[in-house]
């Protein structure tokens, strides 16, 4: 999406997804690539993934807990979140304000983020200060305080980062809309961050319950990326988390969203300064075969200045300021497709909506070019080497991977996106961007409102 | 996201994190790279790294706003975005077909100081970067179509940042501390300007200021010193030399006395921007201010601002302090946002902290941890090859020495509680002050 700033939580992570997509191991000739991963359950069921890069003295430990906004139910909605923020308020061995500091004290970065299917936590050090990190870890993920002070102040907090992502942000509210207009039946419907009424109506109790019920060792996966020692770390994650009782188990997200069996609009008017369109199609997730060759033609339309949106609707027509689409295909339950574009002053919404969806058209009718299918393929090559310099979006990679699915599924990318043809890219246009399977979200500028 | 501290951090001030390097770490007792100038003048700043075929470009030219001849605000960033849009013998099409089909980067843009350029490319495609980045900063075509188009599309943008109350609390408090000064530009200076801006304004200002003696490129990757320095020598053979010398600027203004600007957006949140003038890079204070800021608002949840007004009373969601030690000094700023009826309680926390501390020496505990944080987190900052090759950047932009990240750790813990003191009583100047506060002024009733 676009967001010029990525404030939004989510959007961090998307747009570290969108560069990490086309994502593929350079290797000589194989059928899958091996990413050197090893992997450990605990008897307690906690997932360990370690991932050895010696290239830079530093590491990143991070835990994901397999609950986000997906979880949640309507009236509590953003309790995943709030739980997120009060994680750092206080625990039985670093109590409030000690979290943090302690990880700055001894030169580490630290912060979290939820989404709709996970929350994670990392610290960045040093390599010489990972234990750090797990005594840090392993003390929160058992023994959360939850003060009700603290509680009340960081329910505030939220709220102004409610105000400030969404209240005050007309884009961000439209697309916000949008989604709770695409989903009628599933949570992610609202947003992760909740509706601000029921951000106000959560209680400690409700918290506690929360955590009670999702933040297990048989519900979460630690990841570890850097310069370590695999077996000396796997013996620390056994010593701070092996005694951590497995949790009942986790109850299940039933919910599913019906085919969609016609298009649904919505319009958001706020005292804005240009419209901006949204258009999001029903797409499978990354278990699903068609993923590849969907992920293949969000390349070819949207990655770069020579993409089909950009240099149609920005560069030769320029009717759009902005243009591209995302594919959010690295999650739990099957999300959208979103083609988007803010509109340029003096041009209508109408023609940009029907633009984007004159160029998604071609998709079905002619078959890409050779040069296109093999420069999205280039990308996705070149785009994973390059994503190999931060041991930090590595090991992002290999948690939300495998929260929502799999890690594996990392291995076989490359080889799958190698794989996709040209007939492949039109089936899967024909199949999931017809209008019926469509929502529209539009942000209209209203003065004074 | 529990807090965007970082990021934003990052975002903002990517220079500043840059030197807020520190440490040894047992790999720091090699240089971080070797100092080449090139046949044509051009300084190369060269890391081999060989455990990726990848290599990461990024050069800083002396071509940003600051020197901008007078009366032309946005002509530097007009420039620089207009390098990628057509060269003698490219269009733009075939710029971003090139790039994109190599699965590489590739842009210009310009900041205060300077214009940066960077590159990133597989490094069997080395060539083929090379070969771009070299046309597009050599000859550009600057195709009066090109820039109609780009012109069109950056007043579109202006237009639509206006939805942003941070471009437009930032934008005004950048105004207020600097006037006419080139850091106080905002986006009302650039519409104002561009649609008169002419093909000569661009081809002269490019001309004048892109050249190899007015730059450095620090190189990152696989490559070999051999190999790179006959390649650079080979691509950018011949390309002019650039004037040196900087057109004069206004100083900013004085601010005699607590200066209170009052904009009204009926959202619900107050915007809130306090600060002045601060430091240069080159003050040698830098390194006392780098540990006040941090314990006054620049070290997240260790520091006091974000303590109180966040962790304490759950005012906002992002407080924080910054310096921007430039060229020349930057602005001292503490940014917060409050819904409308706590914007008051949120100022006068800020006031009170910025009192505190210049009034009495900081914690020991306070300022060991701080010590702790800057110095240990080095290896953090020296993590990627972009990191290095900012690093480098600096370390030749500011003369710090190519011995600079082992000497860091000294000049921090060198810093003492009086230093602490003296540096916040001389910097931090609550009388001399801008507030902008951005809102619903009705439910904000503002008290200042």
């Amino acid at each position: 999406m676009r967001n010029d700033k990525n404030r939004v939580w989510m959007n961090h992570v998307r747009s570290l997804l969108l560069a990490s997509l086309l994502i593929a191991i350079v290797a000589v000739e194989a059928s899958a690539q091996d990413l050197k991963v090893t992997e450990r359950v605990l008897p307690n069921g906690l997932k360990v993934l370690l991932r050895e890069e010696h290239k830079s003295p530093v590491v990143t430990f991070q835990i994901w807990y397999k609950v986000g906004s997906r979880n949640e139910r309507l009236g509590r909605t953003g309790i995943s979140h709030l739980l997120e923020h009060m994680m750092f308020k206080g625990a039985k061995k670093y109590g409030p304000k000690q979290f943090s500091q302690t990880v700055q004290r001894n030169g580490g970065n630290d912060n979290a983020f939820t989404g709709k299917d996970y929350t994670a936590y990392f610290e960045n050090f040093a390599a010489d200060r990972l234990e750090i990190a797990m005594d840090l870890e392993s003390d929160r993920m058992q023994n959360l305080l939850l003060d009700d002070k603290e509680f009340l102040s960081e329910r505030d907090v939220v709220k102004e980062e409610r105000r400030m992502r969404t209240e005050d942000d007309p884009s961000s509210a439209m697309s916000e809309q949008m989604m709770a207009t695409a989903f009628s039946a599933h949570p992610y419907q609202w947003p992760v961050i909740g509706w601000m009424a029921d951000i106000g109506n959560i209680t400690r109790d409700d918290l506690e319950k929360h955590y009670r019920t999702y933040y297990a060792p048989n519900n979460a996966a630690i990841v570890v990326a850097g310069d370590f020692d695999s077996t000396k770390v796997l013996a620390l994650v056994e010593k701070y988390f092996g005694r951590v009782p497995r949790g009942t188990e986790v109850p299940k997200v039933g919910a599913v969203e019906p085919a969609q069996m016609g298009e649904k609009r919505v319009i958001v008017k706020r005292e804005a300064e240009l419209p901006v369109v949204y258009a999001g199609y029903k797409a499978p997730n990354l278990a699903n075969k068609d993923s590849f060759a969907l992920n293949v033609l969000q390349g070819i339309l949207s990655a770069g200045k020579s993409s089909r949106l950009y240099r149609a609707l920005v560069y030769e027509k320029q009717i759009a300021l902005y243009a591209g689409g995302e594919y959010n295909d690295v999650s739990a339950d099957p999300n959208l497709f979103t083609l988007y574009a803010g509109v340029m002053p003096g041009k209508s919404v109408d023609e940009v909506e029907k633009a984007l969806y004159a160029e998604i058209e071609r998709f079905k009718t002619e078959p890409v070019t050779d040069e296109e299918l093999q420069k999205a393929k280039n990308q996705a090559e070149a785009s994973f080497i390059m994503s190999q310099d931060s041991v930090f979006y590595q090991a992002m990679l290999l948690g939300q991977f495998e929260t929502v699915a799999s890690w594996k599924y990392l291995e076989t990318y490359l080889d799958n996106i190698r794989a996709v043809t040209k007939e492949d890219v039109r089936r899967v246009a024909r199949q999931y961007f017809g209008e019926d399977n469509r929502t529209v979200g539009i942000l209209l500028p209203v003065k004074g409102k | 996201m529990r807090s965007n501290t970082y990021i934003k951090l990052n975002a903002l001030l990517a220079v500043i994190i840059v030197f807020l390097i520190a440490a040894i770490s047992a790999r720091a007792s090699e240089p971080l790279g070797k100092r080449i100038v090139l046949d044509n003048g051009m300084v190369l700043l060269l890391s081999e790294k060989h455990s990726l075929p990848m290599v990461t470009i990024s050069m800083a030219i002396r071509a940003g706003d600051m020197v901008e001849p007078a009366g032309k605000p946005g002509l530097a960033s007009l420039t620089a975005s207009l390098l990628t849009q057509g060269t003698t013998k490219r269009t733009a099409s075939q710029i971003s077909s090139e790039i994109d089909f190599i699965g590489g980067a590739l842009g210009v843009s310009a900041g205060d100081d300077f214009a940066s350029a960077s590159l990133g490319v597989l490094a069997k495609d080395l060539r083929t970067g090379l070969d771009l980045l070299s046309d597009v900063l050599m000859h550009p075509a600057f195709d009066q179509k090109e820039i109609d188009r780009k012109v069109k599309a950056t007043l579109a943008s202006i237009q639509q940042q206006k939805e942003e109350p941070e471009v437009i609390a930032g934008d005004a408090f950048a105004k207020a501390v600097f006037g006419e000064h080139p850091y106080g530009r905002t986006n009302d200076d650039v519409a104002g300007y561009l649609p008169n801006a002419t093909r000569q304004d661009i081809v002269e200002f490019h001309t004048r200021r892109y050249g190899p003696n007015n730059c450095i490129i620090a190189v990152v990757g696989d490559v070999t010193e051999k190999g790179i320095t006959a390649l650079l020598n080979e691509y950018f053979k011949g390309w002019k030399a650039a004037e040196r010398n900087d057109p004069a600027h206004a100083a900013p203004p004085e601010i005699a006395k607590v200066t209170v600007l009052k904009m009204e957006k009926t959202i619900t949140q107050a915007n809130i921007a306090v600060g002045q003038v601060g430091i240069s890079r080159e003050n040698p204070d830098f390194y006392a201010v780098v540990v006040m800021n941090y314990i006054l608002g620049g070290g997240g949840f260790s520091s006091r601002l974000m303590d109180n007004i966040r962790d304490n009373r759950g005012l906002a969601y992002d407080v924080h302090s910054s310096f921007a030690p430039q060229k020349e000094p930057g602005a001292f700023r503490v940014w917060t946002q409050t819904k409308s009826e706590t914007a008051n309680e949120a100022i006068d926390e800020t006031f009170k902290e910025l009192h505190r501390i210049r009034k009495e020496p900081v914690g020991d505990k306070e300022l060991a941890d701080a010590k702790a944080y800057l110095t240990g987190s080095f290896p953090l900052r020296m993590d990627t090859y972009a990191k290095i090759a900012g690093m480098l950047t600096n370390i030749e932009l500011y003369g710090l020495g190519a011995d600079y990240p082992q000497r860091y750790p000294e000049l921090i813990n060198a810093v003492t509680r009086d230093d602490v003191l003296r540096v916040a009583r001389k910097y931090i100047d609550p009388e001399h002050m801008v507030i902008v506060v951005l809102g619903d002024q009705g439910k904000i009733k503002l008290k200042y």
